[in-house]
């Protein structure tokens, strides 16, 4: 595996392994966050997956010894560490279903992305739910994914004033993107649906529903069902 | 248990930062002025990342329900007792109806009170921090309001020929050496490593941000400091792939205006970082208020490296001679 080491000021090292979103860059950031999660090396604090990088964050203090920078100390650890990593030996990917009731109150802009598309909304559900998608990455938010995989068809432009408050667990569109909102917060995101399931569940060992890798089904439900989801669920 | 009697500008429980969530995309929290927040809980006996009130440029009001062993670190928000002005950066003895409040701000914008023992706030995902965007940790997940009321862990015993006494509060007869104590200026120059993607910018892009004054914008918070100055440009239009940000990133958006990246920041961010504050001096740039400048200075890595390690060196020694004070207090 290629990768470059550089410092992120002095307490954070950035592993990058391509220049360019795609599927193997993804399948090497899951293959080193394994790893460090496995290992957990005694100077490391935590590590931030993204969509070509592993940043990760040390203890200077720790490596304080032999007159050695701490960074230089940091680098020659990773680079002994990464031989460990082996192409192949990444955990299949999950399937995550994500039930979503698409349309009404919950997806108010669903019969703008398509009249935008030229579409009508019932196309634009079946667009949608039967896209191929997986997580490139969590971030931006607490288990907020960047989902990678939609349709073009169904792609539309952000609000020009975005709203000041999207209730949790929100299905958008930005551009080519579809996301979750996982928490309630102001944004410009197209409004197609709600799911019931919840991505972010702050009292749980692992508070994110998703991961980077995860294969996603938008599983379209009725507003019957999605309630009885919401009752069985509280 | 101590009442909040009024709230003040802006009153959270934070700790060192909830790491090793960032990977779920959980913000990271925690106390600005971190050196200010390990001192003040070490003063009073406890472990570095024990939970402290941050105080914002108006302090709150509060009243001690029990007696209690604090201390006030940080910028100097004018800190008193039953109207009595009080010392920071020592351990102070307060009894039961002690009432502190806080006047006018002097150095600094943020003041950290460590209770001694802890304050009773259940952990969220391994950390007292409060990230109050999402409501999550600290006191209810949100900033401090009148009428609420903090419950003490446990009582630190503290030294007999104190209880004999009968007043409100008694300061103890040591505080920390004032070499320790960081330099708030209003105008600090600021530690500064090249960031990342440095050299993406202009070459008179890359002399202004080590030579000209910057302003902490109004729209400047824990998330972060957004700055005024000469606005910094790209050599040429190219986007940044998201990865991971940190405490002190200074990442320069289409509008050339830098924002620092400070407590509350998100964990991943897609603008190119020019440069990233040396830990150092990370304390002395979050108490700054909005309309105050700063300059940036250049720091290599390993100098920003063996920086660090000397400060830490410094709070180990102050360390044991803090313990070897508070055992002695309690022959």
């Amino acid at each position: 595996m290629d990768y470059t080491l550089t410092p992120l000021g002095d307490q954070a090292i950035v592993i990058t392994v391509s220049h360019e979103i795609n599927e193997e860059a993804q399948a090497n950031v899951r293959l080193i966050s394994q790893l460090l999660d496995k290992q957990r090396p005694y100077w490391m604090v935590e590590y931030i997956p993204a969509f070509t990088t592993v940043t990760v964050f040390y203890h200077p203090v720790v490596l304080n010894k032999d007159g050695i920078l701490p960074y230089e100390q940091v680098k020659k650890n990773l680079e002994e560490l990464l031989t460990l990593v082996e192409s192949g030996d990444a955990a299949t990917p999950r399937t995550i279903e994500i039930p979503v009731c698409y349309g009404g109150e919950f997806g108010p802009d669903l019969e703008f992305v398509a009249e935008h598309n030229n579409l009508t909304t019932r196309e634009v559900i079946d667009i949608h739910k039967s896209g191929d998608y997986s997580v490139y990455m969590i971030g931006f938010a607490p288990g907020f994914p960047f989902i990678g995989g939609m349709s073009e068809k169904i792609a539309a432009p952000r609000r020009n004033s975005p709203r000041l408050e999207i209730p949790e667990r929100t299905v958008g569109i930005a551009g080519k993107q579809t996301g979750v909102y996982p928490i309630e917060t102001p944004g410009g995101w197209q409004l197609i649906g709600r799911t019931p399931k919840r991505l972010f569940t702050p009292e749980q060992e692992i508070p994110s529903l998703l991961r980077a890798g995860d294969k996603i089904i938008f599983k379209e439900i009725s507003e019957a069902e999605y309630q009885s989801w919401e009752e069985s669920s509280s | 248990m101590m009442k909040i009697v009024k709230d003040g500008l802006l009153t959270s429980v934070q700790d060192l930062g909830r790491t090793g969530y960032q990977k779920y995309g959980v913000i990271a929290s925690g106390s600005m002025d971190t050196f200010a927040h390990r001192i003040a809980n070490l003063l009073v006996g406890n472990e570095e990342n024990e939970a402290t009130l941050e105080v914002t440029l108006l302090g709150p009001v509060i009243k001690f329900e029990e007696e209690a062993i604090i201390s006030i670190c940080g910028g100097n928000l004018s800190p008193s007792i039953d109207g009595e002005k009080i010392k920071m950066w020592k351990p102070i003895f307060v009894t039961k109806g002690a009432t502190l409040s806080f006047g006018k701000p002097q150095s600094g914008c943020r003041s950290y009170i460590a209770i001694g023992g802890g304050m009773d706030i259940p952990p969220v995902m391994e950390s007292r921090a409060t990230y109050m965007r999402a409501n999550i940790g600290g006191y209810e997940g949100r900033s401090l309001e009148p009428d609420d009321v903090i419950q003490f862990r446990q009582s630190r015993p503290y030294p007999r020929k104190i209880q004999a006494e009968k007043r409100s509060y008694v300061e103890m007869d040591w505080a920390i050496s004032t070499d320790l104590i960081p330099n708030y200026s209003p105008r600090p120059v600021i530690s500064l490593i090249k960031g990342p993607q440095y050299e993406w910018f202009k070459e008179d892009s890359q002399q202004s941000l080590f030579s000209t004054p910057f302003k902490v914008s109004s729209q400047s918070d824990r998330m972060g400091f957004r700055m005024e100055g000469e606005t910094l440009s790209l050599k040429e239009p190219r986007e940044l792939i998201s990865e991971a940000v940190s405490f002190g990133s200074i990442q320069v958006p289409n509008d050339g205006n830098p924002i620092v990246l400070l407590a509350d920041r998100q964990t991943t961010g897609g603008y190119p970082k020019i440069g990233q504050v040396a830990s150092v001096d990370l304390p002395v740039l979050c108490q700054m208020k909005p309309g105050e400048h700063l300059t940036f200075k250049e720091m290599t890595l390993a100098e920003a490296q063996q920086a660090l390690l000397e400060q830490e060196h410094s709070i180990q020694l102050l360390k044991r001679s803090i313990s070897l004070k508070q055992k002695e207090e309690l022959k």
